[in-house]
């Protein structure tokens, strides 16, 4: 068992027929994911690299049992094929697209929590599980199986430090980048929930950045229901206050999001914070020693 | 995003029917005593910068006037002069008001709720952030039927408004949450909102607008906003360049990545003075542009720190290679580079026959360019 997602997932790939769409298809299909069907409204009844692509998600679903989906939907039509998705009956969508309106994201969030489906993203690099699946962009490179689950608001910082658990011998259960926007589906603590019941997680990295009060949030869980060793990460310490900091999320705003604060809660929950993104894996290795066996 | 001045803001406002005093922007001395002069702008007036930075009345860039010479006078005084950086181009020329009462109201969004928030206070007039919590009122909103009446009534309440001034607020927080939906605004304030009278009155207005909608409001592409001109050059490059103090210019991939890059690099003593993140690209081209882009912006020197997932590393290596070879002599700076991930061999081998070596390590590379933005001082 792993959190989302596991051998089972069905994945319908929206906007399989762009560039990034066709390329990142090719790479879950490599990773070992079932990437069953594509869809691009007009172009039903075509294939990209052999995976068959409707015209609509409902009529993928229909045909071959998808059961997540990941939207590579350009902005401006993201909201419509959240929507279309979640009607269609899937219930895990992870969304690649960056630069969808927050004021569309409140709506696709909403919506798709009333129906009881999960977004994860948009601008986020997606969910996988080494040896199972993965929806989503994270370079297949960087994994290995193991028992170290990873939570992250970023991704090229998300791949150079599960890389680093990789160097130190370790593996990942399951690493789900959370996305860097200001409104995500998903945040730490409906994450860290899952985490703490996968019995294939013994460890967490988990790894935020400035903006918004999601770590500190993250934080107050860790601090009354979760067991398993934390080990943090907090990107933008010399962030100013007021500069987009690259997402749209990381930005300190009237005196709130600061790297400082987030430090200090999880430091406060009893989680071990390193400085560096290098010292990440030297400490969860450290962990994985004293414990034993990780 | 997109910060609209106070007279931009209350153009919004009038068009949503969103009460201000009677008003017009000017952009010389002879417009704003014409004004006055035809009646358009009833006097007493005040006169003001339209610019974005705070404190314009310590600043001296608000001024009264009550004849038409002495608003001609308070806007030459202010034209063309610079505050704190931006050049008052326009002017905000409006009616001097009464004030009885001073309040605070905002629709902005609670990431955490993923809802819109309405804040309302009755301490208006001074900045929200120094009121006390009990004294600020919280509702969020859900977007599918937007503000009801229940809630515009809950906010009457805390702000103890009645009569024509409750009638006033039920109507002008339905229209400011318009805007703010319609305009796919981040924040829409009012601060201060003024009781004269028997009505309310917008007295100023902030409004920021979300820079991914631009797609749906191209009207708001040409309006000027806090980037420098670089940043504006990269916009439209689509690469996020952000300038800071230092003098170490940082290239990485991804906004997390370059978060921490700069982190490590002002841990190790030095100052990152601009900041470019490529993103996921695998265009060559698009790294030698912000190559070029960050030579414009004059490093002492430059740290390349990529980590190679989407983009490959023989990808960034070649837009690289062609970057330095079209910079010219004169305005080369130190390189230090950390190229890791997909295709790291090929990236490594392409930089090493230019020159550039890669140093693996985060540590030993920051500690380098720091290093020789020192020595080159």
């Amino acid at each position: 068992m792993s959190v989302w997602i596991d051998a089972d997932t069905r994945v319908v790939v929206q906007g399989i027929t762009g560039h990034q769409g066709t390329v990142h298809a090719r790479a879950m299909r490599e990773f070992g994911t079932k990437v069953v069907a594509g869809v691009t409204p007009g172009k039903g009844g075509s294939n990209v690299e052999g995976v068959p692509v409707y015209d609509a998600v409902r009529d993928a679903v229909a045909a071959t049992g998808a059961n997540a989906s990941c939207l590579f939907v350009p902005a401006p039509y993201a909201k419509d094929g959240l929507l279309e998705a979640v009607d269609a009956g899937i219930r895990l969508c992870v969304i690649v697209t960056e630069h969808i309106p927050f004021h569309d994201m409140l709506l696709m969030y909403h919506y798709a929590r009333a129906k009881g489906a999960r977004i994860i993203g948009p601008n986020c690099p997606g969910i996988a599980s080494p040896g199972k699946a993965k929806v989503g962009i994270i370079p297949n490179v960087v994994f290995r199986p193991g028992r170290v689950g990873v939570i992250s608001r970023s991704g090229t910082l998300t791949y150079e430090i599960v890389n680093g658990i990789k160097e130190h011998g370790l593996g990942q259960s399951t690493c789900v980048g959370l996305g860097g926007d200001p409104v995500v589906g998903t945040s730490f603590t409906d994450a860290l929930p899952m985490f703490e019941k996968d019995p294939e997680t013994d460890l967490l990295v988990l790894v935020g950045e400035i903006g918004g009060t999601a770590e500190e949030e993250a934080a107050e869980m860790i601090q009354h229901g979760f067991s398993k060793p934390v080990v943090a990460y907090i990107a933008g310490r010399s962030a100013p206050p007021g500069k987009r900091m690259g997402h749209a999320g990381a930005i300190i705003s009237r005196g709130r999001g600061t790297a400082a604060s987030k430090v200090e809660a999880l430091e406060k929950a009893g989680a071990r914070v390193a400085r560096f993104p290098y010292e990440v894996s030297e400490i969860v290795a450290e962990l994985a020693r004293t414990a034993g066996r990780r | 995003m997109v910060k609209l001045t106070e007279g931009r803001g209350k153009e919004l406002f009038r068009k949503y029917g969103v009460p201000v005093p009677t008003g017009t922007i000017v952009t010389s001395a002879e417009e704003a005593e014409r004004s006055v002069r035809s009646g358009s702008v009833p006097l007493p007036c005040v006169i003001k910068a339209q610019v974005l930075a705070g404190g314009r009345g310590k600043g001296g860039a608000v001024r009264f006037a009550s004849t038409p010479e002495e608003a001609r006078a308070a806007a030459a005084a202010i034209l063309g002069t610079s505050f704190q950086g931006e050049t008052v181009r326009e002017v905000l020329l409006e009616q001097k008001v009464a004030i009885a009462r001073e309040l605070y109201v905002s629709f902005a969004l609670d990431r955490s709720q993923r809802l819109p928030m309405l804040m309302t206070s009755a301490r208006g007039g001074v900045e929200i952030e120094t009121v006390d919590d009990s004294a600020i009122d919280r509702q969020t909103i859900d977007p599918f039927p937007g503000l009801v009446a229940y809630e515009r009534r809950k906010a009457t309440r805390a702000l103890g408004l009645t009569g024509t001034l409750a009638a006033d607020l039920d109507r002008l927080l339905g229209n400011l949450y318009r805007l703010f939906d319609r305009e796919d605004a981040e924040l829409v304030e009012i601060n201060p909102l003024a009781v004269v009278g028997e009505h309310l009155l917008a007295l100023d207005a902030k409004v920021i607008i979300e820079d991914d909608a631009s797609f749906r409001h191209p009207e708001y592409a040409e309006i000027r906003d806090d980037r420098t001109p670089l940043e504006e050059i990269a916009r439209e490059k689509e690469i996020a360049f952000v300038q800071l103090d230092g003098n170490i210019g940082v290239i990485a991939n991804g906004a997390g990545l370059t978060m921490a890059t700069l982190d490590v690099l002002k841990e190790f003593g030095g100052a990152p003075g601009v900041f470019l993140d490529l993103g996921g690209t695998d265009d060559p081209k698009k790294v030698t542009e912000a190559f070029l882009l960050m030579a414009q912006a004059h490093p002492k020197a430059v740290f390349l720190n990529i980590f190679g997932g989407v983009t490959r590393c023989d990808t960034v290596a070649n837009g690289l290679v062609a970057a330095l070879a079209s910079v010219p002599a004169s305005e080369r700076f130190p390189l230090v580079a950390r190229i890791r991930g997909n295709n790291e061999a090929e990236g490594i081998a392409i930089l090493r026959a230019a020159g550039v070596t890669s140093v693996p390590d985060l540590r030993s590379s920051a500690q380098a360019v720091v290093a020789a933005a020192q020595g080159g001082a």
